[in-house]
């Protein structure tokens, strides 16, 4: 089974954003650097599916220089070899370039299966696994909670939808799979593993080796592009009420209805 | 290149409020750029829904029918609202941040070679007329201004943001059939089965309101008391992180930077101390109401409301006292 992971490297969950002073940007000073968390189920997917039916995993990521280290820890964790996007030409691309450049890349190796996070946790658009589905001209399964891979390349995804239910996907690979918390409980990468991981093989293709044309790459690329950054407006605290029980518990019911009639 | 387009979704012959939310927003901006108000229907037997999108300012229908699109699938889904979008012609197209539209519109972008914007919760013209779509991003941590460089500018809509304006019972819509070939499409992705939740609760994302809890509910058969209260309010039930990895909840109730951005009119937090990942997926509620016995929890700086106190002794009561009030 030749497995793909798409990852991305983003600011940790701990990190509190600041803007640079114009808003042009987010200020990537003194940020704590991690895999993105959704990312890391995909890459334990990956290793898990090799475990069990043979095969290759292979790590994708666009990034600058510093993914490295979230492409190392991949690696570390139990895949084989990675291709980093890493030339400056392919930097600053919205959704759209970044699926186009992850498409190309995988287009040039064998790929059965392809892991992705359900999203990144720094611009939350959800959008590049079904776009590199539909630009690799396969299926695609979102939040997916279980997945059961079998050697004859079909594969079952459970998918959470609405309130709670499931759906049971019958998917025939190649297809882009993007996982969702609660699928596997990623490992943490051995010191062994972490030796290794300097040894395998991290490819930095420049996108004229995939076919790539300057101007459907990093900006030029992009077909949507941020205008300006703000912080939100921050919430005011409110009242806490301070009568005792019972009493605190029939004013708030009676503010929720007469102050904030929202019941 | 007429206008605006609005995927408008539905499920079991039922449209999804966000498709009315959406059109009741974009009559405004349609009338300052002369722009149509377009929508698109796609399932099996749904013209018949087309005129309740008129009555919220939808001028033509767009109606791709047929039986194999009964259910949503997103390579069928695909062929058929590229199909709608190809005889629309639209200059806008946007579609409800639902769990099908999350899945749909990316896909349909792609194949139309458009930019876009997820899960946006405000739409503006700037100076030059260009429509600019602002969406929050690090699970509202940051808001960011977007615009679209492709011939058709693409959103999705965060449920809950734009409001409804009356119908207009008066008005009918131009009902336009789209033929898409859709029975030759062979999707490699099919619907096998549907595990029915264990109650039907609305979704997280697109509910009104949401009772979550958190590390102080201090075991999984707690959460009973807050399924109580969300029975009468008929609200979602979330949860925080903590509670997720304590196993009190299920991973798909967890409400966050790492779980699911909600924007219910009321939230209420039930021991949840307030985590900077959990604020930033629910700050945009409009009204919180926190109960935690630490008055220190940060939650308190955010709620509107806050009772320092036991939530075992408080939360049955406040079911007690909301299943009074609305039985009145």
């Amino acid at each position: 089974m030749e497995i793909i992971v798409c990852i991305k490297q983003v600011p940790d969950t701990e990190t509190k954003i600041k803007l640079k002073p114009d808003g042009s940007d987010i200020e990537s000073e003194g940020i704590k650097w991690i895999i993105s968390p959704y990312d890391e189920y995909a890459i334990e997917e990956g290793i898990k599916i090799k475990e069990k039916l043979g095969g290759t995993v292979t790590i994708v990521s666009l990034g600058p220089k510093r993914a490295i280290e979230a492409i190392r820890t991949g690696l570390a964790m139990g895949a084989d070899k990675a291709i980093h996007l890493s030339d400056p030409a392919y930097l600053t691309a919205d959704t759209f370039a970044v699926a186009n450049a992850l498409a190309a890349a995988i287009k040039t190796i064998p790929h059965d299966i392809i892991l992705c996070g359900r999203q990144a946790i720094d611009d939350d658009s959800a959008q590049v696994p079904s776009m590199l589905a539909e630009l690799l001209s396969v299926g695609q399964a979102n939040f997916v909670i279980k997945l059961e891979v079998s050697q004859d390349k079909k594969a079952i995804a459970y998918r959470t939808v609405e309130g709670g239910a499931q759906e049971v996907l019958d998917i025939d690979l190649p297809a882009v799979i993007a996982v969702t918390k609660g699928i596997n409980e990623p490992r943490y990468a051995s010191l062994p593993g972490i030796m290794k991981a300097k040894q395998k093989k991290v490819d930095e293709p420049a996108p004229s080796a995939l076919n790539l044309d300057a101007n459907a790459v990093g900006e030029k690329g992009a077909k949507s592009k941020v205008v300006k950054y703000a912080l939100p407006p921050e919430r005011k605290a409110g009242k806490i009420i301070q009568s005792d029980f019972p009493q605190n518990v029939q004013d708030l019911v009676k503010l929720l209805r007469e102050e904030a009639k929202i019941i | 290149m007429s206008g605006i387009l609005v995927i408008a979704e539905q499920k079991d012959g039922k449209i999804k409020k966000v498709a009315f939310e959406i059109l009741s927003e974009m009559q405004g901006i349609a009338k300052d750029t002369g722009f149509e108000l377009n929508a698109c229907l796609i399932g099996n037997n749904v013209s018949g829904l087309a005129d309740q999108l008129a009555q919220y300012g939808a001028q033509k229908v767009f109606v791709v029918d047929n039986p194999s699109l009964a259910q949503y699938n997103t390579e069928l889904y695909t062929a058929a609202a590229a199909g709608a979008a190809d005889a629309a012609k639209p200059q806008v197209l946007l579609g409800g941040a639902t769990v099908a539209g999350k899945d749909l519109m990316p896909r349909l972008a792609a194949r139309l070679k458009t930019g876009l914007l997820s899960d946006c919760v405000l739409v503006k013209l700037n100076s030059d007329k260009k429509f600019v779509f602002q969406r929050p991003i690090y699970s509202g941590k940051v808001i960011a201004d977007s615009v679209c460089a492709s011939d058709i500018a693409a959103a999705t809509i965060r449920p809950n943001v734009f409001s409804l304006k009356q119908p207009d019972a008066s008005k009918k819509a131009e009902v336009v059939k789209v033929n898409v070939d859709v029975a030759s499409i062979k999707p490699r992705v099919r619907v096998k089965e549907i595990i029915k939740a264990k109650s039907e609760k609305p979704d997280l994302t697109e509910a009104s309101v949401i009772v979550s809890g958190g590390r102080g509910m201090k075991a999984r058969e707690n959460f009973k008391i807050i399924e109580e209260l969300a029975d009468v309010l008929g609200s979602a039930v979330g949860a925080s992180r903590a509670a997720v990895d304590s196993g009190y909840a299920d991973p798909s109730q967890q409400v966050g930077q790492t779980g699911k951005t909600v924007n219910p009119s009321l939230y209420i937090a039930l021991g949840i101390s307030g985590a900077i990942q959990h604020l930033a997926g629910m700050r945009t509620s409009k009204v919180i109401v926190a109960i935690n016995k630490d008055p220190e929890a940060p939650i308190f700086k955010v709620a509107d409301y806050g009772i320092v106190g036991d939530l075992f002794q408080i939360v049955p009561e406040l079911t007690k006292e909301f299943k009074k009030l609305l039985a009145e």
